[in-house]
């Protein structure tokens, strides 16, 4: 019944949240769906909680994703994911990037940091891949390229062909900045086969389970 | 920040990918606007903010919602057409032009596009701007998507000059910040009429406001007919005649998107009201709901017209009508059980609310404030706000742009015995000391108050994202402009030279010094910070710093400056000679996150923040 695409992507202020749900928005206008978007980002200009959420079909109506019907949730922090990740319908898919961002009151003691996020968001019941994405960014030299590393791990998932993401990413940087272009389009490579080792590593340890000890 | 004026803008009958305020925008521009003003505020920054980039039309940042709406009523009197911006706090400050220009009416036609923030993403409160129609007797549009924001855009200035009435255009945070795509079309330039001298129109005097003010009403009953008529008010039908809805702005959204099959009215140009409609829907369907955000105005209106109604009797009165709240609701009104109560619940995590920026110029300022004893901090709008929280604690009161002068007087003023000794200290960021603190300033040298101001000028209203002001001497399309001048501004209003500091507010030891001598005298005085926000262009980074580990002793004192780029590593408990147990916090810094602002470094008693390409080691960007 569900025609319409649903994709929460989430993170901290400042990491690119926004960008990134704008070029995935690009893409499915791209292939001519309807989209909508919308976000609820915190006050100040970073460091608080970002959602961004888009909703692509035929026509789309409510530019909110309700609770419990998101397909993907793409998560730039991991206890962001954990925060966001009743949204997901059950059968939704989780797609979470391991490097933590750590807020001033966790470091002051006030709370504590989730020991295992992607732990608590697989006990809950949803299909988790995880990968580096902070890392990957970094080995390429720019942090800033961790939100095309994001896109290209959930260009796998998408209703539409991964090629189509990653010429609405190029597109982009080729209007703004054509000299991060080549490592824009590693960074997309990089993503996605981050995620596609993180999903077969899933399958083998599924399998390993199923193995009676 | 500002951006570039005079981009071309894209071709008429392009599909654009708009927000809400991208689409008012785009038909501000297409209806031959000639002036267009406005005060920065969320959600409503970005209308003015893209309109800038549009070529052809003159848009300023004016220094209060105020004055931007008298800025267009006036280009409105001179004939041209006009446009003012604001978030819903904004009205309340321009009220008192809004309230009297609704009886002289304008020539050119005037449109006020007001952001409310149902949902509270970012303000002090969420109040329903729609109750100023009925206040000033002036139309409310109110589009539910981009699409519609662009439509009612242009019709409300057709609306405006039919009837020589501004046109209230009431946008919600779900209509300016949802991106959608729009179908735009072609400007239409329009030369002003010229101003024509008419002193019992333009001059609201007693006699001249008397004459005008049964004009006012019956233009109000020609506006319930053209309502009536109004293609943006109609049925859009559905099998399901157990229900109907009437609703108004994105809550139409989220019914359709909730009950396809529920017939619904749906109101574009909603006061005034449809009434006759509106009762021939209620009788064509078993029962009505009225969704609107976020005050029962309609339902409350209908219900006086003897409509039988259901609202806010089964629909909360705050925050947004989405579909997760309108099913469970119109469930128990049908009696069916809840749908989808499978929905999981939240896991639970730690709360993370923003933070200021790394090496913000007001972090010193707070933390300074966090280490005076006996103090009430008197605090205001803007980034600094965030110094109630965590780890400073130190704003005590904040309720309104520039209140934070008046407070502090009150406070002082009206102190009980036991706040005898304590001292009060304001708290104000630039933008918001030209927007409506200065005069709060005044009373205070006026009425001899005992009051310390800090005058946090950052150059940039930071928390809309740094537009110009006259404080940073740029005009709205980064262009020179004329510079305020603080120093001899706080002097002008009355406070003693003496008694004015300028501060770099990286310099810890100085700063507490005046803080402290200032809160000692008792008179009026200002200490002025004079470093620009972290996110303006004027903004110079220097070398970053890293912890020696070793050199570290846990004592936490850097943590407590509040800079987003220090983390603790590892935290522990020690007990000391004397037998005290003592807590230790060991830390170290983001280096490629860190300014090399030199803040942390001040409190550090072992001297183990050093420069980080001193220092030898090979620095590795860590993830998180
Ligand atoms: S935007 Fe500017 S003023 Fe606001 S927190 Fe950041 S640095 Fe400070
Ligand atoms: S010097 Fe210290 S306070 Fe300043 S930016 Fe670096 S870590 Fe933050
Ligand atoms: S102030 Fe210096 S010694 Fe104390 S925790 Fe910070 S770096 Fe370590």
């Amino acid at each position: 019944m569900s025609e319409t695409t649903n994709i929460l992507v989430v993170g901290i202020g400042g990491q690119g949240v926004m960008t990134a749900t704008e070029i995935l928005a690009e893409a499915a206008i791209a292939l001519g769906h309807d989209v909508k978007k919308t976000e609820v980002a915190g006050m100040a200009q970073r460091g608080g909680v970002v959602s961004s959420h888009l909703r692509f079909g035929q026509r789309v109506l409510s530019p909110q994703i309700t609770p419990g019907t998101a397909d993907l949730l793409l998560a730039f922090e991991p206890a962001e994911g954990m925060r966001w990740r009743h949204m997901l319908r059950p059968s939704g898919q989780a797609l979470m990037n391991v490097g933590r961002l750590t807020p001033p009151v966790v470091d002051l003691g006030l709370y504590d940091y989730p020991a295992d996020p992607i732990a608590a968001v697989r006990a809950a019941g949803t299909r988790v891949v995880a990968f580096d994405a902070t890392s990957i960014a970094v080995k390429l030299g720019e942090i800033r390229l961790g939100n095309t590393v994001m896109l290209g791990a959930i260009s796998a998932y998408l209703p539409f062909s991964a090629d189509v993401l990653e010429a609405a990413v190029l597109k982009r940087f080729a209007a703004r900045k054509p000299a991060l272009l080549e490592l824009n389009r590693q960074a997309f490579a990089a993503g996605r086969a981050a995620a596609e080792q993180a999903a077969a590593h899933n399958t083998d340890s599924a399998r390993e389970a199923a193995v009676p000890a | 920040m500002a951006p570039a004026a005079s981009l071309n803008p894209a071709p008429a009958h392009s599909r654009l990918f708009m927000s809400g305020n991208d689409a008012v925008a785009r038909a501000v521009w297409e209806a031959g606007v000639r002036v267009a003003a406005a005060y920065p505020g969320t959600p409503a920054t970005e209308m003015l903010e893209v309109l800038s980039t549009y070529p052809d039309l003159y848009t300023e940042w004016s220094v209060n919602e105020k004055v931007s709406l008298e800025v267009a009523f006036g280009a409105a009197m001179a004939g041209s057409r006009s446009f003012c911006a604001m978030k819903h706090v904004g009205m309340n400050v321009a009220a008192d032009a809004l309230m009297t220009l609704t009886l002289t009416g304008v020539v050119g036609g005037l449109v006020i596009a007001v952001a409310d923030d149902v949902g509270l993403s970012s303000s002090q409160n969420e109040q329903d701007s729609r109750t100023w129609g009925r206040f000033a007797h002036i139309p409310v549009f109110e589009p539910a998507d981009s699409q519609e924001a662009y439509d009612f855009a242009l019709a409300a200035f057709e609306l405006s000059e039919r009837f020589q009435t501004p046109v209230l255009l009431r946008l919600t945070t779900r209509v300016c910040h949802v991106k959608a795509l729009v179908t735009v079309g072609e400007r239409h330039t329009r030369p002003a009429a010229g101003f024509a001298k008419e002193s019992s129109r333009w001059v609201m005097v007693p006699g001249h406001a008397a004459r005008r003010l049964p004009l006012m009403f019956e233009r109000e009953q020609q506006l319930a007919i053209a309502a009536a008529e109004s293609s943006l008010n109609y049925v859009e039908d559905g099998g399901d005649r157990r229900l109907g809805f009437i609703a108004s702005g994105p809550a139409c959204m989220h019914v359709r998107e909730s009950f396809p099959d529920s017939p619904m009215f749906k109101l574009g140009f909603s006061y005034p009201a449809p009434i006759e409609r509106l009762r021939e829907f209620a009788a064509s369907v078993d029962r009505v709901v009225v969704a609107e955000e976020v005050e029962p105005l309609l339902e409350t209106e209908l219900k006086a017209a003897g409509i039988a109604v259901i609202g806010k009797d089964i629909l909360p009165r705050i925050g947004e009508l989405a579909p997760n709240v309108l099913k469970p609701a119109i469930a128990r009104l049908l009696g069916e059980p809840a749908p989808e109560s499978s929905v999981a619940a939240p896991l639970p995590v730690f709360p993370r609310p923003p933070t200021m920026c790394v090496a913000c110029p007001h972090l010193g300022v707070y933390y300074t404030l966090s280490q005076v004893k006996n103090i009430t901090v008197s605090g205001d709008i803007g980034c600094y706000t965030l110094g109630a929280g965590h780890p400073w604690n130190a704003l005590d009161a904040c309720i309104s742009m520039g209140a934070s002068m008046g407070m502090a007087l009150g406070l002082d003023k009206g102190r009980g015995e036991a706040d005898a000794d304590r001292r009060i200290v304001a708290v104000i960021g630039d933008s918001t000391f030209m927007h409506m603190g200065m005069q709060g300033l005044l009373d205070i040298v006026y009425n001899r108050g005992n009051v310390t101001v800090l005058l946090l000028d950052n150059r940039a209203v930071g928390m809309t994202g740094g537009q110009n002001n006259p404080g940073n001497g740029r005009g709205i399309h980064g262009e020179e402009a004329p510079r305020v001048d603080f120093e001899q501004l706080v002097k002008a209003l009355g406070v003693r030279e003496e008694r004015v500091h300028v501060v770099n507010p990286y310099e810890l030891p100085t700063l507490f010094k005046r803080l402290r001598e200032e809160t000692k005298i008792p008179e009026p005085s200002v200490i002025i910070t004079n470093q620009p926000c972290v996110l303006v262009q004027d903004y110079q980074r220097k070398s970053p710093f890293m912890v020696e580990e070793d050199t570290c002793t846990g004592c936490g004192n850097c943590v407590d400056i509040g800079c987003p780029a220090i983390h603790v590593t590892r935290r522990d408990t020690v007990l000391k000679p004397n037998g005290k147990e003592v807590a230790r916090s060991f830390v170290r810094i983001e280096t490629a996150a860190c300014t090399g602002c030199g803040l942390c470094l001040q409190p550090c008693a072992p001297k183990a923040i050093v420069p980080a390409s001193v220092a030898g080691k090979v620095h590795v960007l860590q993830p998180h």
